[in-house]
């Protein structure tokens, strides 16, 4: 330290002013404390206020019942069945789709721009608005194919509208996978499709399972590009996937919002509840099959 | 196992794995110039070196593990058995079997103990009893006693010695004839480390071992053959010296290496 030349002019000196420091610190953490106490006041005050108007209506009746114009007997039965009939044939037709073009992408093609430029646009298909979907499907499925305003294509729109969701959360699953899994894979002589299939799909497997869940719960609960492709709002049947009438929750849902009465009021506000049970179960799965996969995962 | 019974029967003194002139590069530039030596049956060959002279470029040549990388290109004759390793004819999936790697940092699978070890030879149609295998890879890789009741737990649940020694459980599952070690213990504590080292002294009764590491005495207390290399003004890394170890570290020839060994660089 005595090396060092001696400096022209009054010594600089530290003021630290450490209250003032902490203060706006404090600041800052009320305010964040703040935005969340007002999101968690609006979504509890919404969740109170439908749950107060479904209470009345919502019981096995309303359940296994189908729809009617005296909302006393009306049940959401055929909207429960064709939900559940788009969801499975969507599950059925993205998984597979999905998980492969994610591990072409991931770990087969190259890193040339071709490819990636076919990863933006994956990307930006994810961003666009469902009813766009509901054009696609409409001009593709009910009138180029001529499968007719069915459950099946409706199903097929839906998966196009989650496909690229798919994807992109299984790349980014497949690509969290360390490279040191690779090379260890491959050090004892594995193949590519073997160290793919057998060290990284199942290592990926939470991520991917995860990004599926989470993508079919946000296809079930999509109304506008339903009601483009023909989804009914009044059915009392249940559905046939191949042909006829059919309809799913939401649609259901929005059927019955738009009637002044107070009583429909209160059976959309009763079918809101179930779906929003459903969204929960489904958000839930995904939590118990993430922590059931990765349960060896420790990276 | 037919390859096995040959290797009892070839000449004890034939090298196993021969390069002769090996340049290797990324792209256009050369990170291993010229490297001619021959690494000997059921013996511990050690490759020592200050960082970044090639060591781990050279020893991930000697099982085509370099062929993930697309840039990189080899020059020069690997020889393994007599045969050419990167000729047409051969394919990288079938050297690594015979030619294993554990690697410096511990990378077990994500799956149970057991099966970590049965995940080589299930990839490779292993007909046998599995759980003989296991219990066999594990006893020679000095595990068998800790994970003995804890094969059904996560292998990422052992300790850093423990997760090492069961990479060499499930390398050796496989019935390699060499095993390619790179710095394998230079992320474990120095108890581990003893651990494996001794490991390794009963590991080549069977199997062929190259070492990569930058711990000279390890490569002084554990190794049969030291190989030195070095980085060249071009960057490209080089053979000084190789020999015996005792005579490397006590009566080296070259100047470089005799300051290497006695600490005044690298």
């Amino acid at each position: 330290m005595s090396t060092i030349a001696p400096v022209a002019g009054p010594v600089p000196r530290f003021e630290p002013a450490v209250m003032r420091r902490k203060l706006s610190g404090t600041v800052f953490y009320g305010a964040c404390l703040a935005a969340i106490g007002l999101l968690l006041l609006a979504l509890v005050a919404l969740l109170v206020d439908v749950f107060v108007r479904a209470a009345p209506w919502l019981d096995v009746d309303f359940l296994t019942g189908v729809p009617s114009s005296r909302p006393a007997r009306a049940g959401i039965f055929p909207a429960l069945v064709g939900t559940f009939e788009i969801g499975v044939i969507v599950g059925l037709l993205t998984f597979p789709i999905g998980v492969a073009a994610a591990i072409y992408l991931a770990e087969y093609a190259s890193d040339s721009r071709v490819n990636r430029l076919l990863q933006t646009n994956i990307s930006n298909l994810a961003g666009v608005p469902s009813i766009i979907y509901g054009i696609l499907g409409l001009a593709l499925f009910v009138r180029a194919l001529a499968f007719g305003p069915t459950i099946l294509a409706a199903a097929l729109t839906l998966s196009l509208l989650i496909l690229p969701v798919v994807i992109i959360a299984s790349i980014e699953a497949l690509k969290a996978v360390p490279q040191a899994q690779r090379e260890g894979a491959y050090a004892l002589g594995a193949t590519r499709w073997q160290m793919v299939s057998r060290s990284i799909l199942p290592a990926a497997a939470p991520g991917i399972m995860t990004g599926i869940i989470l993508a079919m719960a946000r296809a079930i609960g999509e109304a506008a590009p339903l009601i483009l492709i023909g989804a009914f709002t009044f059915v009392t049947f249940l559905p046939n996937p191949l042909e006829g009438q059919y309809t799913v929750l939401p649609i259901q849902i929005y059927g019955w919002a738009q009637r002044p009465q107070a009583d429909f009021q209160g059976i959309s506000a009763a079918a809101i509840v179930v779906i929003l049970v459903l969204m929960l179960v489904l958000n839930a799965l995904a939590l118990v099959v993430r922590a059931r996969l990765s349960r060896h995962i420790q990276w | 196992m037919q390859q096995h019974e040959a290797d009892r029967h070839a000449d004890i003194r034939e090298p196993v794995i021969e390069l002769r002139g090996v340049s290797c590069y990324y792209d256009t530039f050369r990170a291993v110039r010229e490297v001619s030596l021959s690494v000997a049956r059921r013996q511990i060959t050690a490759l020592i070196g200050p960082s970044g002279c090639g060591k781990s470029t050279l020893i991930r040549t000697m099982n085509r593990m370099n062929d993930l990388v697309p840039t990189y290109r080899t020059e020069g004759s690997i020889l393994f058995e007599g045969q050419d390793l990167y000729a047409g004819s051969v394919d990288p999936v079938a050297v690594r079997r015979r030619i294993g790697m554990v690697f410096q940092k511990p990378n077990p699978f994500p799956k149970t103990v057991y099966e970590n070890v049965a995940f080589g030879a299930r990839i490779n149609g292993y007909t046998g009893s599995m759980d003989e295998l296991v219990e066999r890879s594990l006893r020679r890789a000095a595990l068998w006693d800790d994970v003995k009741d804890k094969l059904k737990q996560s292998g990422m649940a052992l300790s850093g010695g423990q997760q090492q020694r069961l990479c060499i459980a499930r390398t050796i599952a496989v019935e390699p004839d060499v095993i390619l070690m790179d710095e394998p213990c230079s992320a474990l504590d120095p108890r581990s480390t003893l651990q494996i080292e001794e490991l390794m002294a009963e590991l080549k009764r069977d199997y062929t071992i190259v070492i990569v590491t930058h711990n000279m005495q390890q490569a002084a207390r554990a190794s049969d053959t030291t190989i030195f290399m070095t980085m060249g003004d071009d960057r490209a890394g080089y053979v000084v010296e190789t020999g015996p170890t005792i005579e490397i570290f006590t009566n080296p020839r070259d100047r470089l290496t005799e300051d290497y060994v006695s600490g005044r660089f690298g």
